[in-house]
């Protein structure tokens, strides 16, 4: 009797622990990125690239968004960012257009003036056709709509990360931060290559065209 | 303790006992407090057609446990009694009788109340497809719902095709949510409002709502549709008539510049395939 009740109480607990390193693995992904923050702002650089490359991922053709640490590109998709500050984004766009599917999201929404920039030009929408990417936390209202690279544009960046003298459009905004919580970032334009409607592996995947903002 | 005969007259009055003592209980205590709530007619039809259920199932369920601790009280094998067989089974024409009778009623009252209630209130809330069997006469108030992975945007086509992110409806009107996706197959679950229609690509999914007063609502993605799925959900505002009039225009002109590129509206979209697209 006590022989079985230790054999079920061993089997339990294995379980147990497979489960926990499943959940682990679920759960687990890139180190949080976190900004030195200036006074009542940080400031946030990013890079999106048609293909991440063999150096900072398995899957180098993927599509990804990078960030800059210590002037560092990192592949990192979580950003923590302190609670009710300006957040200044860069985002240096090295990857081609590749359409909404829905146009309405070619508006920016929730950024400081209602506007973005482009090369330091000022707007609010892009053509739906040229976009890229999206910068876009739906919880918080932001979206942010990244022009693509003309496709005849000399230089194209073939894999990253890329260095400043490929084609590229600059976006800058800015947007503040709410109240502390958890809250996920994803780009809506389907620029998953090679995937159904484009919107598998890199779209479905945290840690290139996905991630988290952790507002503490 | 016990006689060998009468097992099942003992079983039926504890049944009925039982059920009398719960069904007051599930009826007036657990019924006004089942899901959805009270929000609109339809919630509220949804929180009958609930506790319906569960008088149905209450004798049902009360016989199972009476019959459970019947068993385990008296059919319990004294100490030191060894594993015996039990008498042979030969039928019981009354048990079977009552039983296929109770559980037949059962079925076809259900079969009849379910359909009944699901053609009442307009279609109950759910999508009834793009030409509903059920649909509210006078005016209807069309309010366009697009699933995309993954968020949901709405268009108001009494306003120009005007799209929003958010979710705001005038109270006191009834609603036709057309529903509808771009990608993949998503469910339109505006919770308090007792509505809940997939959100098909290329299909208009509509159902039918009465709004009562100002409130807020849960919405939330009911169809399992990739990575954000359990992120897909807002708050959605039921408002007063003047307070939505004032919305709504404040939505026109904020929106305004993304107009020009918005598609004619139109029950359902189809967008070409993107130029990476698999």
């Amino acid at each position: 009797m006590r022989a079985k009740l230790a054999i079920l109480v061993a089997a339990v607990l294995a379980v147990a622990v497979l489960i926990g390193f499943y959940i682990g693995f679920l759960t687990g992904g890139p180190t949080p990125y976190r900004p030195q923050a200036s006074g009542r702002s940080v400031d946030l650089t990013l890079q999106t690239v048609a293909a991440v490359g063999s150096k900072l991922s398995p899957n180098k053709n993927w599509v990804s968004y990078l960030v800059r640490e210590n002037g560092v590109w990192h592949r990192s998709t979580v950003w923590t960012l302190p609670a009710n500050t300006l957040v200044h984004v860069t985002v240096y766009n090295f990857d081609g257009k590749s359409g909404l599917r829905n146009p309405f999201l070619a508006q920016a929404r929730g950024v400081v003036g209602g506007s973005f920039a482009i090369d330091g030009k000022q707007m609010s929408t892009i053509a739906p056709d040229d976009a890229s990417h999206t910068f876009a936390i739906p919880t918080m209202g932001v979206i942010v709509p990244i022009k693509g690279v003309d496709d005849n544009a000399p230089k194209q960046c073939d894999y990253a990360p890329c260095p400043m003298s490929n084609a590229h459009e600059t976006i800058t905004f800015t947007f503040r931060t709410g109240k502390k919580g958890h809250y996920r970032w994803q780009c809506f334009v389907p620029c998953a290559a090679g995937f159904v409607y484009g919107f598998g592996g890199p779209m479905q995947t945290v840690g290139y065209m996905d991630g988290y903002v952790n507002v503490v | 303790m016990w006689s060998s005969r009468g097992h099942g007259q003992r079983i039926g009055a504890l049944t009925l006992i039982g059920t009398a003592i719960v069904m007051p209980l599930v009826v007036f205590v657990l019924g006004p407090h089942m899901p959805p709530g009270k929000g609109t007619p339809v919630a509220s039809s949804q929180v009958t057609d609930n506790t319906v259920l569960l008088v149905v199932m209450t004798p049902f369920t009360v016989f199972i446990l009476v019959y459970l601790g019947y068993a385990l009280t008296v059919f319990r094998a004294a100490k030191g009694e060894g594993l015996v067989d039990g008498a042979p089974v030969r039928g019981h024409f009354m048990a079977q009788l009552v039983w296929l009778v109770t559980t037949t009623a059962a079925v076809l009252f259900l079969a009849i109340f379910g359909t009944t209630e699901l053609l009442a209130d307009n279609g109950a809330g759910g999508g009834g497809g793009p030409d509903p069997v059920a649909k509210p006469g006078g005016s209807v108030l069309p309010v366009q719902v697009i699933g995309q992975q993954w968020e949901f945007t709405y268009r108001y086509p009494t306003y120009g095709g005007v799209e929003t992110a958010t979710l705001v409806l005038p109270a006191g009107r009834q609603i036709a949510f057309h529903v509808t996706s771009l990608d993949a197959i998503h469910s339109f679950w505006a919770y308090e409002l007792g509505v809940k229609a997939d959100a098909n690509p290329g299909v208009d999914n509509v159902a039918y709502v009465r709004t009562k007063n100002p409130s807020t609502f849960q919405i939330r993605c009911a169809e399992l549709c990739g990575l954000w799925h359990g992120y897909m959900s807002d708050t959605g505002r039921v408002v007063s008539q003047a307070d939505f009039a004032t919305w709504i225009a404040a939505r026109k002109k904020q929106f305004a510049p993304v107009m020009k590129y918005l598609p004619k509206y139109a029950p359902s979209y189809a967008p070409d395939p993107t130029f990476r697209a698999g």
